[in-house]
This record gives C-alpha cells, structure tokens and sequence, in this order.
C-alpha cells in the first residue's frame, strides 16, 4: 500500500506538471483536444491523490506501526473515529490533506464552472495544477506519509489527548476546505489576467468560489474556537496564537473581497484592489501555511518544526513576485470606468470598510511578526500576546463594527441628506437606546460598553431594511408579513443572506464583549465542601466536591473528580471533569496527564470547571471554577454565518412564479434603492 | 407589516427590551465572589495518586488575590504554551515554570513591592519577552501605532481624493439604477405606478 501511494503521489507530479506546462504555453488555443487533456490532467491528479489517500486510511486501519505515520500518530487502541483525525494529526498526512482537497477544488472548478467562462479554465487548471506540483513535491520529497521504519514497533505512540476531540474530525478539514479553496480566486484572478479578459466577467465566475470558501473558513476558525475552548482549559476561545492568526488573515482579506466585489459588479470600479485582495489572501494561506510549519514562531498548535518550511518560504515568494508582477503588467487595462463620486455612498462606506478589514489584517499581520523584527532591530526578544491585539485591534474592529451597520443604510452613487436623516434615525436610536440602558444596569467598561451598543445600531439597521422590504412587498402584492418576509429574502437572497451574516458578526462581537466580566475562582475542596460564586448576572453558584473516583476506560485511566452545582439554591446536577492517562495497547503512558473540563453551557453564561490536582494524592481537589458571560452566543453567531452564508450562495430560481423573478424586479430593486437607496 | 406601521414596530421593539435591561439591572453585579467554607471530613488518598497528574498543596488565599492574578496575566510562562502566568498555572498542570514564577511573584508582593516594581523586576531579571505585550515605548510604539496610523492615513488621503473628485464632478441628480447595467427598467405603466406609490410610501 505504501507504495502504491508513493507511486500515486509522484504520478501525481507527472500528470499535474503536464497540465499546467500545457496550460501556460498556450499551445492549447485552437486545438481543443489539448484542452481536453488539461482537464484531464487536473481530474486525474484528483483521482491518483484519492488512491494515495485510501492507501493511507488502508495503513493507518489496518494498525501498520511499520510506517512511520501510522506509528507516529495512533495506537491499537485508539478509538476507530479517531482513527479519521489521525489522518491530519501529523505534518505529513495534513500535506496530503491538502493536496486531495486542492485537486477536488480544481476538478470542481474544470467541472462546475459556466461554459461562457471556457476561455478562463485552462489558465485556471495551469495554476492549480502549478500549485498542486509543489505541495505534492513538497510530500515525497521532506513529509512523505507513507514512509517506512527500519523496524516494527509493537505498537504506535497514539494520538496527542488533545487531538482526541470530536472537534478534531471536523475542524482541520473545514479549516483546510476554506483555506485550500481560496486557490481557486486565485487562479481565476491570474488566468483573467493571463487571457486579459478583465471586464467585471470572471469576477461572476469567482464570487461563488470566494462564498464558498470564505464559509468554510469561518466554519473552520469557529469549531476551532469550539475546539480551543472545549479542550485546552484555559477558558477562552481565542488567544491571539500565531496559528489561529494565521487562519484569521486570509478570512479578513476575503470578507473585504466580498464587499468590494460588489463595488466592481456595480460600478466597475476596483478592479486593481480586487485583484491585489484575491492574490494577497491566496498568498496568505500560504504564509499560514509557512507560519504553522516552519516553527519560525512558537504556538501551541504548530507542527514540528521541519524544513518544509523553506519550501513554504519560496513559494510564498516566488508566487507574490509572480503574481504582483502580471497585475503590474495589466494594470493600465484595469482603469476604473466610474470615479467616486460622494463620501454618502455606498462605495464610500465599503471602501472605508475595506480600509479597516486590511488594516486589521495588516496589524495582526503586524503583531504577529513584530517579534521577530524587533529582534532583528534591537535585539531583544519580545512577546507579543493578547493585550498587544486586543489593544490594537479593539478599536479597528468597533470601527468596522459601526459600519457593518452604516454602510447598508447609504445609497449607492450618492445620498441626500434627507434620505440619510430618514435612514439612521431608528438604527441612532437603538444605539442610544442600548447605551442608556447598559449605563443604567451599571456598565461602565467602554469596550463592551461600546460593542454591545454598537450591536444595537447594526440590529437596528437589519431589522429596519427587513421591516422596509416587507412593507414594500406587502403594499405592492398584498402579501401577508410572513410570506413577503419569505418572497423579499428569495428574490435577492445575496442582499438579506449578507444581512443576516451582519447579524451573526454582531452576535460574535456581543459575546467576545462578554468575557470583559469572566469571574475565576481556584479553591480547594475536601469531598462535602461547597463554595459559592457570584455570577456576572447575579445568580449564586454553590459548587460542592463529592470526590475523586478512579477508573480505566478504553485507552486511558482516568481520575474524576465530580461536582454537585446548584444555582440560587436550585440543583442544576452533577459535573465532571477529569485527568486522563492515556497509555496504548500495551498499557504504556503515552502522553502526559491530560485534563477534561466540565462545562454547563447556557445563553446567559457558562460554568467552566477545571480539576486542576490532586492535593498531595487525596481525595482533596484542586479546582478552577470559571464564569463567563455569553459564550454560547459565539457558537449561535457561526451557526447564523452559516445559514447567512447559505442563503447568499444558494442560487437562484431560474422559472417563473412569485418566488422568482419576474420581469418587474429590477423595477423592485430599484424601488427599495432610492431614495434610501440600499438594494444590494 | 399589516396592522402596525414603522412607528409601532419599532416602539414595541423598544419596549420588549425594557424589561431585559431592567432584569439585568437587578441581578448584575459582577466581582462579588466569596467562598462558604462547611470543612467536612477527611480526605482520604487515592488509589492511584499518579494517575491524577501532578499532586499539588492546597489552593491558599493568595491564588486568588486580584493583585497578584493582575500581575501574572501580565507576565509571560517560560514555557512553551505562549499563555500568561495565571492560565497556565490554572491549565496546564504538566507546566513546573509557572507555579516557580507564581511563587516568587507572591514573594515579591510580599516584599512590599507594587504591581509596576513585581514587573519591573521580573523584566530586569528574564529580559523584556518576559511581558504578555512589549510596553509601549521606543521601537514597541511602531509596534502598536503604525497599524492604527495606517489606517488614519489611508482613511484621510481616501477622503481627501473623493471629496476633490467630488468638487471636480458635475452634479448628478435623479434616479440610481440599482442593478448593474439596468440602465432601462423593465416594467410595465401599471408596475411603474406601483412602484412610485411605493416609493412615495418609503418617503414618509
């Protein structure tokens, strides 16, 4: 098996390094048999990379503690399920991940993609068949999966606890589906300028591909968090890691791309910052790429550190050279057809928020790298932490806030006064109304204070353009609120799938506020003792230790200390958290000692609970007992950015009937544009 | 939205949030923790003390002191987690550095020293990178100015371009397409005079 997948991954190289040489030597014009044969290329590096991925899953089911992966990450007793994220536990098979899900998107991309676009797909099967040739050069030549030892080992050193979480068979996949994808922009983006077709054309054929991608990398980053917080122990989601900044980057750069797109679909105006977005997020899936495995800066979640990092660096460098060299070349052909005209326009407002999506990039770009350029400055070592972020970024991130909710209230080309009076008058007015009212509840910290105000303003602005759009469908076809509601989001599902996206960005702002009030609490418990905790909300917790008890489950010895909770003198039940030993098949310890936190999750607040220690082996426990106001609210903000998401991409209804459209549409359109203006 | 014009809709929004605020205004007061001590009996040992990770003594009354909590979320553990002192301690239980770092903490504090001279000795002894973030002078002010600069910058010179754009453009009135290349609408006398009333009705 291993070799056939070594076999497969060097076919791969072959066939992929045919496909593009014959992609970018143009000799596929007027010949179409050539074209056939790029597409072929690309399906068949998809199909041999599948192979290679099944010899993989064959080795690491079938226990073969002979290849170096297999002994690396599992063991014999290691659950099946786990048996999946092993697969992408380790440096070598994630590459391999990345490569299988690189040639699905480029198969995809060959398969999906609008004829009226052909001329783009040989340009686009050249450069995923470009970057595919490295990423798979990359494996058989420094991380190759199917590598075998000089001997067996009795049995493997089992996958890390911490990668022993459900979140971990879904997590590295989505976040890989999201950051992989953004290749293909990407090589639509180089292929338009390669063809020098730059009307506003293939930005139609890409901004399907960018939704997609950028939904899968929002899901991706979100069950990290999940992940993150459900397992590490620390209580929190979101530390600012250079890892996790490294998935955040390109999510920035995307989320500008996705505003303004619509500026060039519109006005035809852009085109250069769109481009330099899609080639700069494709370059800094890369640069994540290159920053999680070269170890060139410490965090928990990278892979050991390796050469493959080098390679990262090179590519990273020549593809930027590559890639801002061709833009420069089209650059006079990429003049905007309209100028702005206004500072109260829609444009306007999607510039600004263009501005601060890559000036937060940018400076957490910045922050990330800062250690190592002070070191190369002063020579001193530094560490740049979350209070560097949070103080740097906080006021960005309430800016673009803010504009979340001013830019759908601007109408295109230009605003009047009145128009922007009648526009922000009941959205000013939530925002005053929530501020008043978190000064009266006695909020005074100005970071949530300010964000949770700010929240009110955006609701305000969705819930307004929702309650216009229903009252103007309702007058024009007497449709009931409920089937107007209906009709307005299927009959243009980008507009309200993205205000809906606005409301899951404000549900995730809302929570994050949240933590300013975490309450920790360490304390010793004997079995029987209580304590109390006050919560942010006011509720009274009484925690009392019922003991430690001891116990082998499947391939771990765990000690579990379980907790009875009440709150304001009402019991909630029993929560455990526990130490786990993992050993493998032959009752050997593994790893070190692992911790399992308790949680009891609720809108309002959750109760997080660490058994940190034994005390001096009794039955005595150490504990951490956290509060932390609105955390389940992080999780409710990504799953209503997947349904916003979902309803912007899912196409449109293309027969007749009221759920579609209908000549009189764009006259409906209109109607809601002017004169407040805001038809998306 | 039969039934309830935009006034009303939005009033009623307003007052279902009142008495959210007012709940919350009853019950929140956060900081107030306190522990209701009931010692019970003894504890005895477990069978297996190593299976429960590293024993530790019990938790003491400077652990949880805000002070000293305050001081280790600004220092850095040595080791390799990237958290501060206080989340690893209170996390990571393989971690031997930032219980050592916790201790002498506490005995600086007890030393008399203030927050600011606890830090300023933790810097003078491990150098600078002992800090969760550089403080902000010399070189470290780039670190935290230049993105906020940037964007000021970038923001002002974009204003500054639109507005003498606008200066230079000739006024442009009346109606915005909304749809790209829509430059005619597609609708009938009877459409057209629904839409106005339309219109009309989102005037008001």
């Amino acid at each position: 098996m291993t070799l056939l997948g070594t076999f497969c991954l060097w076919a791969t190289i072959l066939v992929s390094t045919w496909g593009a040489v014959l992609a970018f030597s143009g000799r596929w014009r007027g010949r179409p048999e050539l074209v056939g044969s790029i597409r072929g290329a690309v399906f068949a590096g998809f199909g041999l990379l599948v192979v290679a991925a099944a010899c993989l899953w064959q080795v690491l089911a079938a226990h073969d503690f002979n290849v170096e992966y297999v002994a690396a990450y599992t063991s014999r007793n290691l659950p099946t399920y786990f048996l999946v994220s092993a697969f992408w536990a380790g440096q070598k098979g994630s590459l391999l991940l990345w490569a299988i899900v690189l040639s699905l998107f480029a198969a995809l991309a060959q398969w999906l993609t609008a004829r009226r676009y052909a001329d783009l797909l040989p340009y686009v099967a050249g450069v995923t068949c470009t970057v595919l040739v490295f990423f798979v050069l990359v494996m058989v030549t420094s991380a190759n999966p199917f590598e075998r030892l000089a001997y067996t080992p009795a049995d493997g050193r089992g996958l890390n606890p911490q990668l022993q979480h459900p979140a971990m068979i879904i997590h590295p996949p989505m976040l890989y589906l999201g950051y992989i994808s953004a290749v293909i922009p990407f090589a639509f983006a180089v292929a338009a300028l390669l063809s020098r077709r730059l009307d506003t054309g293939w930005i139609h054929a890409i901004r399907k591909w960018t939704l997609v991608s950028w939904l899968f990398l929002s899901v991706g980053i979100t069950l990290g968090m999940w992940w993150a917080y459900t397992e590490l122990g620390w209580g929190g989601y979101w530390s600012w890691d250079p890892v996790e900044n490294a998935s955040f980057l390109p999510w920035l750069t995307m989320t500008a791309f996705l505003h303004s797109v619509m500026i060039q679909e519109k006005r035809g105006m852009l085109k250069r910052w769109n481009l330099s977005l899609i080639i700069g997020t494709f370059l800094l899936t890369i640069f994540g790429t290159f920053l999680t495995r070269s170890g060139v800066i410490a965090s928990v979640h990278s892979f050991t550190q390796s050469a493959v990092g080098y390679w990262f660096l090179g590519f990273l460098l020549l593809a930027g050279v590559a890639s801002y060299t061709l833009l420069y070349t089209r650059w006079p052909q990429l003049e905007a057809e309209v100028q702005l005209e206004s500072m109260a326009s829609r444009e306007a407002a999607f510039l600004f928020n263009n501005l601060l999506l890559v000036g937060i990039a940018f400076s957490v770009l910045w922050g990330t790298l800062f250690p190592i350029l002070s070191e190369l400055v002063r020579g001193t070592k530094i560490t740049v932490g979350p209070p560097f972020f949070n103080r740097v970024n906080g006021p960005l991130g309430l800016l673009l806030l803010a504009l979340t909710g001013i830019g759908p209230l601007i109408a295109w080309r230009r605003a009047s006064t009145a128009n922007l009076r009648r526009q922000f008058v009941w959205p000013l007015a939530a925002f005053g109304v929530t501020f008043a009212g978190l000064l009266l509840v006695g909020v005074r910290q100005l970071s949530p204070l300010m964000a949770w105000s700010l929240a009110g303003f955006v609701l305000g602005t969705v819930l307004q353009e929702f309650a216009r759009g229903v009252r103007a469908r309702h007058r024009m076809y007497h449709e009931s609120p409920v089937v107007a509601f209906v009709h307005l989001v299927a009959r243009n599902r980008r507009r309200y799938g993205g205000y809906l996206v606005h409301v899951a960005i404000l549900i995730y702002f809302v929570a994050f506020a949240g933590t300013a009030f975490r309450e920790d609490l360490q304390v010793s418990l004997k079995p029987g003792q209580s304590v109390t905790m006050r919560s942010p909300f006011g509720h009274n917790y009484k925690f009392t230790h019922l003991g430690i008890s001891q116990y082998d489950a499947l391939n771990r010895s765990v000690s579990a200390a379980t907790v009875e909770v009440s709150e304001d003198g009402r019991s909630l039940g029993v929560l455990k958290s526990e130490k786990r030993q993992y050993v493998d098949g032959l009752g050997r310890p593994t790893f070190n000692p692992s911790t399992e936190i308790a949680l009891r999750s609720t809108p309002q607040e959750d109760l997080y609970l660490v058994f940190e220690s034994s005390v001096d082996g009794t039955e005595e426990a150490n504990y951490r007992f956290t509060i932390t106001p609105l955390v389940w609210w992080v999780w409710y903000g990504g799953l209503m950015l997947v349904i916003g998401g979902l309803v912007t991409m899912w196409p449109a209804a293309t027969g007749g009937g009221t759920g579609s459209k209908s000549p009189v549409e764009p006259g409906y359109a209109a109607a809601l544009a002017a004169p407040g203006g805001s038809a998306a | 939205m039969s039934g309830m014009d935009r006034r009303g809709f939005f009033g009623a929004l307003v007052l279902g949030a009142v008495p959210l605020v007012l709940h919350a205004s009853q019950q929140q007061q956060p900081g107030d923790t306190t522990r209701a001590q009931i010692p019970q009996g003894d504890a005895g040992f477990l069978p297996n003390p190593a299976l429960a990770g590293v024993s530790r003594p019990p938790v003491t009354a400077q652990d949880n002191d805000p002070l000293i909590v305050g001081i280790e979320h600004r220092v850095r553990c040595p080791c390799p987690c990237g958290l501060d002192v206080y989340t690893c301690r209170t996390t990571d239980f393989t971690c031997s550095y930032s219980p050592e770092r916790h201790r002498e903490i506490m005995g600086l504090v007890q030393q008399g020293m203030t927050p600011d001279q606890v830090v300023a000795a933790l810097v003078a002894k491990y150098g600078e990178s002992t800090l969760m973030a550089p403080k902000p002078r010399g070189f470290n002010l780039v670190g935290y100015l230049l993105p906020g600069s940037l964007v000021l910058l970038l923001g002002a010179a974009l204003t500054s371009v639109i507005l003498s754009r606008r200066r230079g453009a000739a006024q442009v009135a009346g109606f915005v397409p909304a749809m790209a290349g829509d430059r005619t609408v597609d609708a009938s006398p009877d459409e057209l005079a629904k839409l106005a009333q339309a219109m009309r009705d989102l005037d008001q």
